[in-house]
């Protein structure tokens, strides 16, 4: 083991190269860029001995991946925003076929209008497809849980893909301290692939088959079935690794200072940790507040929310996105696992953020402010420049 | 908590600096995170770079606005950016120029440190008259100057992590670190 | 320029009203294509490949770097199928 201090985008290269990847297919954008450079580099040299891809587009690296992953290789691939976009016919293809593959986004807006900026739309607009979704608060988590994926992803019960998320630029051109296991470390945690599930070469095979009404709805109810069993597989590998390295992140849903809280916001990535310090500087003022970690977004944590439920008086959410028609992402799915729970608190959406507009600390404290005084309403975009829209 | 703030012109090595303070403070045991200004980058157009040190976990990520220190690798830039910004009255402006800190054109008020980076790193055979990189230059006198981290942790950053010239950047470190010009003078 | 503050001050589509020929990128460049006729066997590749739009012909048909837009990649010295294009750093 040993620690570095480096960007969130090496820290998923470091975890596909302890991984043993065996293909990786990738295309640059940024910005995701450095994490495909440096596993280049890893390949160039020698250091880890994989195929690498060279494509002409996103759609055409998942591709690869698929294929790979289908005959039995350990796959990764990473991108972004527009990349992962064009990918999106293949992400449903990759849940369908039940193909392990790993994958690093860098959360970054949509366009038009063009941005660079971190967004949450991108891969909040792929929750539909079948894969595992993580979102990631800091490097080390990164670096963790794109270990922990390759695990999920290939259990048996699972063979689901799976993606892990990071801000961008918050995390992927940021640096700062992170421990790496060593290649002993993550061998034992994770054995070669098994490959039993797979396509097997000179076999006459078919992946994908045409299959009419009479068996489409069980191919589907197996994925379901899967992402049903990832939930609980994930908190074992978690503790496997835990065991093995001695961090724990938490769970699908990490929470802080919840046990004696009345008003709770629920974040996704980066904002978690300036949610953190804002808790602590409202609690030394006296408000019980405390604060619950969206981690997966899919398997969607309706256990622990309900749990969370059973707590607290007020809930927010605080979205990087927003489902047009509708409210934000996270919100409507906080609501959906609320609705049937036999506690439901006052629940709000905060929507802030987007395109990369910062989240500062006094931000996230006037949405806790409000969330204190305020029953509504419902769903607010937060600071928004506007002579209208009551925020 | 401690915030510095670092501008420069693409290629002067105003993020590799930013980096190399993180890797410095690390090395004494202390918490540190650093990133670059989140624009499109491009050479000779001005870069920001950020980095906080702390002793325990930073609680925080988000752009720096109030920062303790500033850093100006090139001296040009404060004619058409406001470089002090949000500099906190007690806190520090260094600048890379052969100018003495009370000639230095700036409307901030506390103290203010200049070093002469660009002679020393062109003494030390670090880039060219055109393109100077200054950046460990800086990196010594800003040691010097603040003390938010030692010589050595600099020294050793700088001979871990410096992609080429390594003796050579040390140089450059330990010389900028006896130059920094007047360290407390308050205007 | 318009200057927008507010939602309601900005078009309904982000559509510019100057396209995006206005920005010079010039200053990107470190080094500049150069071109020697003699070899240039006006085949149009280095046209084809240049990403963006920074070669345009003069009345010969022959190839004329836009050095207003050029930023150096050197995609059409790497190319070029006669090798008549040698990067000169600039300055």
């Amino acid at each position: 083991m040993v620690e570095l201090v480096i960007s969130g985008n090496y820290a998923q290269s470091y975890a596909a190269k302890l991984a043993r990847v065996q293909v990786v297919s990738a295309y640059p954008i940024t910005p995701q860029t450095a994490i495909v450079e440096k596993i280049a580099e890893f390949v160039a040299s020698g250091v880890l001995p994989a195929e690498y891809i060279k494509v002409e587009s996103e759609h055409s690296a998942l591709q690869a991946c698929i294929s790979a992953s289908a005959l039995g290789a350990r796959t990764y691939t990473a991108t972004s925003s527009q990349g992962l976009l064009l990918m999106h016919e293949l992400l449903h293809w990759a849940a369908g076929a039940r193909t392990p593959v790993v994958m690093g986004v860098v959360n970054r807006a949509v366009a038009p209008p063009w941005s660079i900026w971190t967004d949450h739309t991108d891969t909040i607009a792929q929750r539909d497809t079948g894969w595992i979704q993580f979102y990631g608060e800091s490097n080390q988590e990164v670096l963790d849980t794109t270990l922990m994926a390759f695990r999920l992803a290939e259990h048996p019960e699972v063979r689901l893909p799976a993606m892990v998320t990071e801000d961008a630029f918050y995390l992927s051109h940021t640096v700062e301290p992170v421990d790496i296991p060593s290649q002993e470390e993550v061998d034992a945690f994770l054995p070669p692939r098994e490959r039993s599930s797979t396509i097997q070469v000179g076999v006459g095979m078919r992946l994908g088959s045409f299959t009419g009404p009479e068996h489409y709805m069980e191919f589907r109810h197996k994925i379901a079935r899967a992402m049903g069993r990832a939930r609980d597989v994930f908190l074992e590998v978690e503790d496997d690794y835990a065991r093995l390295t001695g961090r724990n992140h938490g769970g699908l849903l990490p929470t802080y200072k919840v046990e004696d809280a009345d008003t709770v916001l629920v974040t996704m990535g980066t904002a978690t940790t300036t949610a953190r310090g804002v808790v602590d500087a409202m609690r030394a003022d006296g408000h019980k507040v405390g604060l619950a970690k969206l981690r997966t977004f899919r398997p969607f944590p309706v256990q622990e929310l309900r749990e969370l439920a059973t707590l607290v008086d007020r809930v927010g959410v605080l979205d990087r996105s927003f489902t047009f028609g509708a409210a934000g992402a996270a919100f409507t799915e906080v609501a959906g696992a609320l609705y049937t729970a036999p506690q439901r608190p006052l629940l709000r959406d905060f929507v802030a953020g987007l395109g990369g507009r910062d989240i500062t600390a006094a931000t996230v404290r006037e949405a806790f402010l409000d969330l204190l005084t305020r029953d509504g309403p419902e769903s607010a975009w937060v600071e928004l420049k506007s002579r209208t829209e009551a925020s | 908590m401690i915030e510095i703030r670092f501008h420069g012109r693409g290629g002067q090595g105003a993020v590799i600096a930013s980096e190399l303070l993180a890797q410095a403070a690390f090395l004494e045991g202390k918490h540190p995170q650093s990133f670059p200004f989140f624009g499109v980058e491009r050479r000779g157009a001005p870069v920001t770079a950020f980095t906080r040190i702390d002793d325990a976990p930073i609680q925080i990520r988000t752009s720096i606005t109030s920062p303790d220190i500033v850093v100006v690798l090139d001296a040009g830039l404060m004619r058409t950016i406001n470089v002090t910004a949000g500099l906190k009255p007690e806190g520090l402006l260094l600048v890379n120029s052969e100018k003495a800190p009370d000639q230095v054109e700036t409307p901030f008020k506390g103290r203010v440190a200049t070093i002469d980076a660009t002679n020393i790193a062109l003494a030390h055979g670090l880039g060219s008259k055109a393109m100077p990189i200054v950046n460990t230059a800086v990196l010594g006198g800003l040691a010097r100057a603040s003390g938010i981290v030692s010589l050595d942790s600099v020294r050793k950053a700088v001979e871990r992590f410096v992609p080429a010239k390594q003796q050579a950047n040390v140089l450059a470190v330990e010389d900028a670190y006896q130059h920094v010009v007047n360290l407390a003078v308050v205007r | 320029m318009t200057s927008y503050e507010m939602e309601e001050d900005l078009p309904e589509a982000p559509i510019a009203t100057t396209p995006s020929d206005v920005n010079h990128t010039a200053s990107w460049r470190t080094f500049r294509p150069v071109i020697d006729l003699k070899i240039c066997t006006k085949c149009n590749v280095c046209w084809k490949f240049c990403p963006d739009d920074a070669v345009a012909f003069d009345g010969e048909g022959y190839p004329v770097i836009r050095l207003d837009y050029c930023k150096g990649c050197a995609i059409c010295a790497e190319e070029c199928r006669p090798k008549a294009i040698t990067m000169v750093k600039e300055e």
